[in-house]
């Protein structure tokens, strides 16, 4: 098998999660797209290390796991904060950033 | 059998295979209109991505995989569609204007062509191959965990915890 | 020696006390602060006894081979020998230099733990003792232990009491470990965690909006400073391989590091004290942080944790010194930067009703005062002015609480003051001699010290700094003019509040008392040689500023009668005409009746536009003309584009067939159509403050150039 095998399906599920981020109204969908790029990160990881003979590349796509554990909690929880303040998840109606 | 990876017919198959379902579902997740089914079809990629791990040789990573994101982010995903009330169902709301879906889809575009230049372009990646022994074994991870990246680790910890905490805070009502 | 080596006490005691307070402080019987009081008290005694043995030790200075042994022994073998022979060196550098004075290096006490390691790289946690950190100590104890004993009156009925006694206790113990940290990456945690004490107490009644909008703001100015203070250090790391401040020093001065990195870490680590330190033009923050409680104030704000700033360039002078060509230059960015902070510290001082803002334009003047002394290189004027001011400071801040505490709770000098002499004999005196050390008279605390930050302007440097003694000596008579506005709008006059004021109990006047008697005689601790022999003469200098081979070798302004007379006269001549107008109404409705004065006036009142400027200006350019103009790109040229490109087309299309037309014509069209109007809204919407806009724009970016990248590298 050969490594850009790994890679290059790595980045097209980057991508796709890239515009899922872009094209997604629904924040959760959102969310769920970013989970797409940060598992396309990980086979990358985990694709390098075993080339290079290396553990850090398994360790570290086990830290990114957990961040995203993370992300993925505290992200719904805004997400849910954001539904109960404005009946609404759509991100577009959440722009007060605005200057 | 032959010894180089690469001639492994099988296993390329299987790669093949699953990397198809993977960018298959991977599409409808990021374009299905109705909620819940992008998150089963997350599902689909996550469980194939689960399954590249152990062609990788990474099986405790895969076993990770599946507990972590099949078995609680996935199901964290549901309990959040339930609790915002999502539309069961087709939501045609779900997605942004027709402008936005091209520029996402253009900037998408751009990146996959930078990538796949930055990959094929790299001279003699195209023709590394993964070696053969590469199972990893849990007790190498660990070993690294505990002793190189202890800090790392340490700090992942109370991330999660600060994110436990952050999102009791966030969701309570008070 | 036995508390220089175990300096680690003196911050644990309050950090013990915070955790006490903490769990148990409700249920005792004072709520918590006699274990704060006692905690404190205990931790500024143990820091008197290490100043006691940090003067035996200079007096009687052990020999060369003992000082050794007193670096870490977890230190490995090279590096003792590499000490050693460092030391050895700067003996005898010290004793060419000085002539055979007898001066030789005394060696800081210093000791190191390994706190945790990662990728081959330790980190340590130690103590690191010599006179700066003792001085540090000794004023961070009192102070401390003077508000705690203060607070316990004022703050009486808070329904956070305990609460408060808990993070003053917290900041006491986080400031007590920065002035005593050992390498970089423990200051910069300290620096953190004083901060957060800052933000806390800031917001001590955050109920009210204006106290949290105030607390966040401190917090987050203050974080635009650390991000230099965290590039600086890691510049410091690269360039010297170490986090140790002895080593970094060291090198340093020795000239061992480039001087690009040098000036680079020595300017972002000026943004950290331009921001903690409340710099020009990042000082906004500190009258805002006059919204937490008076003892704060007087604590953090004007007394220990605004000087963290002074005490990072200090510990870090030999950085500064070779980065900035302090010894060899007329002018510098250190130096520049505190003589504009204290000129316009002083003249906003002018125009505040309220008695703590005064006070505060006053801190970030003589905080300039202090950083321009660092910066043409008068190291121990700086530091002898961070003592006196720190006690006449506090004694005036806690002189204003005293005040507020007799007018219910306000601070409008101009509304609910004055008068207050005859009502308040302590308060009034305490206040009195705390303002006339701080207007530099003769021969209280602020004169001294000031003199000295002037002759080292004057005389330092390449020839003097010309520029910084002019400005020195203008901040001397608006100090004299601002602090008698203040005294007689407080305590002369009659009384403009209502119901009858009264003196502050006991628990209040005490401390007032022992801050002003500091701040009469704090200046004796370095009287100049000459007036008094030689034995007395110079003694913070003689124990404060380093010997040892992490100093850069500064050179000393020597004592002149004649600045001494001119500064002292125009301080008086500033505290005479403040005099004239105020208490013998001369130039009244100057403002109504002159232009350039009314100009000046508004100027000052409106705090040189500096909060306009960040609000308005800076935000209003990016949101105004630059989204107008990509509004007009999108009305009159895209639009266009579009429409005519669309028409012209339709028209055309109409003729061919109905399905070539629908499916590809209409769906050209349609597409280059909306991609114009996504390219246009991505322009016109960049302020839109929709998320998504923001992430195409950033992952498009990263696309162009990771593209870029690739193609070029």
């Amino acid at each position: 098998m050969l490594l850009t095998n790994f890679l290059m399906l790595s980045s097209i599920l980057f991508c796709i999660g890239v515009y899922g981020v872009l094209a997604r109204r629904n924040a959760v969908m959102v969310l769920m797209s970013i989970e797409l790029i940060l598992n396309a990160v990980n086979i990358n990881l985990v694709a390098f290390g075993t080339i290079h003979g290396s553990i850090s590349g398994h360790v570290f796509a086990l830290f990114i796991i957990a961040v995203a554990a993370a992300e993925v909690g505290v992200g719904l929880a805004m997400v849910l904060l954001i539904y109960r303040n404005r009946s609404s998840i759509d991100l577009d109606d959440v722009d007060l950033l605005k200057g | 059998m032959d010894t180089v990876w690469g001639d492994n017919v099988a296993q390329n198959i299987a790669f093949y295979l699953i990397a198809a379902i993977m960018v298959g579902a991977a599409i409808k997740v990021v374009t299905s209109k109705n909620v819940v089914h992008a998150a089963l079809y997350l599902v689909a990629v996550l469980i194939g991505m689960a399954g590249q791990f152990i062609l990788l040789g990474a099986e405790f990573i895969a076993a990770t995989q599946l507990l972590v994101y099949v078995g609680a982010i996935v199901v964290l995903f549901l309990f959040g569609i339930m609790l915002t009330r999502a539309q069961v169902g087709s939501d045609p709301d779900v997605d942004t204007t027709a402008a936005q879906r091209t520029t996402g889809g253009f900037v998408a575009f751009i990146l996959l062509v930078v990538m796949g230049y930055a990959i094929y372009g790299t001279e003699g990646l195209s023709e590394t191959k993964l070696p053969e022994e590469r199972v990893q074994t849990i007790a190498e991870v660990s070993d690294s965990i505990f002793s190189t990246y202890l800090v790392p680790f340490e700090a992942i910890s109370v991330l999660l915890l600060a994110a436990l905490i952050g999102a009791i805070v966030l969701a309570r009502r008070d | 020696m036995f508390f220089l080596e175990n300096a680690w006490i003196i911050p644990a005691i309050p950090a013990a006390s915070f955790l006490l307070i903490l769990f148990f402080g409700k249920r005792m019987p004072r709520k918590g602060s006699e274990i704060g009081i006692a905690a404190v008290g205990l931790a500024f005694a143990f820091s008197v006894l290490a100043g006691v043995a940090w003067i035996d030790r200079v007096e009687n200075p052990p020999p060369a081979a003992h000082d050794t042994e007193q670096v870490d022994e977890h230190v490995d073998e090279d590096h003792a020998e590499e000490t050693e022979h460092a030391a050895a060196d700067v003996v005898q550098v010290a004793a060419s230099e000085e002539g055979g004075e007898g001066h030789h290096a005394v060696e800081p006490v210093t000791n190191s733990w390994t706190w945790w390691q990662s990728g081959g790289t330790e980190f340590q946690v130690g103590t690191f003792v010599d006179g700066l950190s003792v001085m540090m100590l000794f004023v961070v104890g009192l102070i401390s232990l003077l508000v705690h004993v203060y607070s316990t009156d004022y703050v009486r009925d808070d329904p956070r009491y305990t609460h408060f006694f808990a993070f003053l206790s917290l900041f006491t113990a986080s400031m007590m470990t920065l002035v005593i940290s050992e390498n970089t990456f423990q200051i910069i945690t300290a620096w953190e965690m004083v901060g957060v004490c800052s933000w806390v107490l800031i917001g001590h009644w955050w109920e009210e909006k204006p106290n949290a909008d105030a607390a966040l703001k401190a917090f987050l100015t203050n974080r635009v400073g650390d991000v230099g203070l965290v590039i600086g250090m890691i510049i410091l790391f690269f360039a010297a391989g170490s986090f140790n401040v002895v080593e970094i020093n060291t090198l340093a001065s020795e000239g061992a590091l480039s001087h690009t990195a040098l000036l680079a870490a020595s300017l972002c680590l000026m943004a950290a004290v331009m921001s903690k330190s409340g710099q020009f033009f990042l000082h906004t923050w500190l009258p805002d942080a006059m919204a937490g409680p008076t003892p704060v104030s007087a604590l953090l704000h004007s007394a220990t944790m605004v000087v963290a700033g002074i005490f990072m360039v200090a510990r870090m002078y030999g950085v500064f010194w070779e980065g900035l060509s302090i010894g060899t230059s007329s002018i510098n960015a250190l130096a520049l930067i505190g003589g504009v902070t204290t000129l316009v510290g002083a003249s906003l001082a002018f125009v505040q009703r309220d008695i703590k803002k005064v006070l505060a334009y006053s801190t970030i003047s003589q905080l300039g005062y202090m950083v321009m002394a660092l910066g043409v290189g008068a190291w121990t004027a700086a530091l002898f002015h961070l003592f006196t001011h720190a006690f006449f400071k506090a004694c005036l801040f806690l002189g204003a609480g005293s005040v507020s505490h007799a007018c219910h709770h306000s601070f409008d000098m101009v509304a609910d003051m004055g008068g207050l002499r005859k009502y308040m004999p302590h308060t009034f005196k305490t206040f009195m001699i705390a303002s006339v050390a701080l207007a530099g008279i003769p021969p209280l605390a602020g004169f001294w010290s000031k003199d000295e930050v002037l002759a080292g302007a004057q005389q330092l440097g390449d020839g003097g700094y010309p520029l910084m003694f002019v400005m020195g000596l203008l901040t001397a008579g608006l100090t004299g003019a601002y602090v008698t506005r203040m005294v007689y709008l407080t305590f002369f006059g009659e009384h403009r509040g209502h119901g009858t004021p009264h003196e502050s109990p006991k628990t209040i006047t005490t401390p007032l008392w022992i801050l002003a008697g500091f701040a009469a005689v704090a200046g004796l601790f370095n009287l100049p040689d000459a007036i008094v022999p030689d034995g007395i003469a110079y003694r913070f200098e003689h124990f404060v500023e380093p010997t040892a081979a992490y100093f850069p070798s500064i050179s000393h302004p020597s004592f002149s009668w004649g600045l001494a007379i001119v500064s002292t006269l125009i301080a008086v001549g500033g505290v005479a005409v403040s005099y004239g107008y105020w208490f013998q109404g001369r130039w009244h409705g100057i403002t109504e009746r002159n232009g350039v004065a009314r100009a000046g006036y508004r100027l000052l009142e409106n705090k040189y536009y500096l909060d306009t400027l960040y609000e308005t200006v800076i935000v209003g350019a990016i949101k105004g003309p630059i989204a107008r103009a990509s509004y007009w790109a999108n009305q009159n040229l895209f639009d266009r584009v579009v429409d005519g490109v669309g028409n012209g087309t339709v028209d055309g299309g109409r003729r061919v067939h109905k399905y070539f037309d629908r499916a590809v014509i209409d769906g050209v069209i349609n597409m280059s159509g909306r991609s114009a109007e996504g390219a246009g809204a991505a322009l016109r919407l960049i302020q839109n403050g929709r998320i998504r806009q923001y992430a195409s724009l950033m992952f498009g970016g990263a696309a162009i150039l990771a593209g870029v990248l690739i193609v070029i590298v």
